[in-house]
This record gives C-alpha cells, structure tokens and sequence, in this order.
C-alpha cells in the first residue's frame, strides 16, 4: 500500500462523496422546478413580447426565485466542470489551473447574470 | 498470473477509447458530459440573451434583431444554430439528469432498466430539439 498522506497525499481537488453528489442532485432538481415555474407563465394566454417577458422577472418571488437558481446553477456547474477536469486531466498543474479559471468564469457569469436581474 | 499481467494493454489513450462501441446509457453518459460543457461554456452567450431580452425594450430589439439580422458579423443562421445547440444541449442534460434522479431514488439500475431509459432520453430529446427547432427556424 503506497503512502497517501501529508506531502505524499494524491491530490484529488475534491471532497470524498457525499456532498457533492447530493448538492449537484439538490440544485439540479431546484432547476428543474425553475424550469417548471417559467414554462407555465410563458403558457399562459396572451401575446409575449417584451412587457410580459420582463413582467415575469420583475415580480419580486421570481427575481428571488431566479437568483436563488443562477447560484444553485454555478455551484452545480461547478462539481460537474470538476468531475470533468478530474477524470480527464491528469497533471496536477494543469488541472488546478482549470479548476482555477473555470471558478473565475462562473463567478464572473453569475455576477453578470445577477447585475442583469437586480436592476430590472 | 505474470501471464496475465503482460496480457494487460496498459493506459487506455483516447484513441484506444474511441475504438468502443458504447451502449446506449454509456452514450446518454458522454452526451450528458459534452451538453454540461456545452452550456458551460456558452454561458456569457446565454446571459448575453438574458441580458439584452430583459434590460430594455431597445435591447429586446437587439435580442430580436439577433434571430433575424444577427450579431454584428455573426449571420442570423449561424446564431438560430448556435441556439439549437444550446436547445439540444439543455433538453438531454435536463432529461438525462431527470433519469438519473429517478434511478437514484427507485434503485432502476438493472442493465435493461438502464437501457430502456437511456432510449426514452435520446429519443425525447432529439424530438424536443426538432420540434422547437423548426419554431426556431420558422418552419411552422
């Protein structure tokens, strides 16, 4: 059995299980429901332009609503994207590197997504 | 048994991988891979759309105007295609990850279970994706 502790520990990049197995279910079923949520209202009768479109997201539950998901979607986005680097790339450099820039990409579209919302 | 150790073909490369036939649940499984990365990576185009959809009426017509005139030198066609992929890409993550919760909660792991299931994903996705692709691109 080879050392797999203190400086001779292999480096994963992610917790063991759990967590992030539940939490990528949790958000994902959050956005199915979102999804759900939307559909109806785009369903119900009745012309839709752009009155009705921004109607939908400047009612203050669904901006909450919306907010909440865009959230559940970076950090669902994130365990997946990871799953991704991990199985893949296998230099530990370079898949740091990754999971560095695609930590910066979803914090730089979640805060765009969150500024289009907010001044609505 | 030091036979068999030089039997095993090593590290399997990507080239070594593309030689498999995958079942069909190990094709919803890559599928579900490249549609997450698809999305991920589009993600500004997506927000972009929300963007310029919500902020305004002015910007809705740049919204509008992007199906009809396209984005600067992006032509119209090439943005509906873009946006059909991102159709395809959302209808198979979303119904993939639907059959995975299900299996998860009613343990529908069976070999034919998985089969099945994995079929009833690519064929209502692909259904889906033609028919709100030809909305999409005005055949009806």
């Amino acid at each position: 059995m080879s050392v797999n502790y203190g400086s001779k520990r292999v480096v994963v990049g992610a917790g063991y299980g759990m967590r992030d197995w539940l939490s990528q279910r949790a958000t994902a079923v959050l956005m199915a429901l979102f999804t759900l949520v939307l559909l109806v209202q785009l369903l119900l009768p009745g012309p839709l332009g752009y009155d009705r479109w921004a109607g939908i997201f400047s009612a203050q539950w669904m901006k909450l609503l919306t907010l909440v998901v865009v959230l559940a979607l970076a950090w669902h986005a994130w365990v997946g994207v990871r799953d991704i680097w991990m199985d893949y790339v296998k230099p530990v450099g370079a898949r740091l590197g990754l999971q560095v820039l695609t930590i910066v990409w979803l914090m730089g579209c979640t805060a765009w997504a969150v500024q289009v919302l907010w001044r609505l | 048994m030091s036979q068999m150790t030089k039997q095993r073909p090593g590290t399997m490369r990507l080239v070594d991988a593309v030689k498999y036939r995958l079942p069909l649940a190990g094709v919803v499984s890559i599928l579900h891979r490249v549609s997450g990365l698809l999305m991920f990576a589009l993600l500004p185009f997506i927000i972009w759309l929300f963007d310029k959809s919500l902020s305004s009426e002015i910007s809705y017509d740049t919204f509008s105007s992007a199906f009809v005139a396209g984005i600067g030198v992006v032509p119209a066609w090439f943005v509906k295609l873009v946006v059909l992929a991102l159709t395809w890409a959302f209808l198979h993550h979303a119904i993939a990850g639907v059959r995975h919760v299900w299996m998860d909660m009613t343990h529908s792991v069976t070999k034919e279970q998985g089969r099945l299931s994995a079929v009833v994903t690519l064929a209502s996705s692909v259904l889906l994706t033609v028919l709100l692709g030809a909305k999409l691109f005005g055949i009806y």
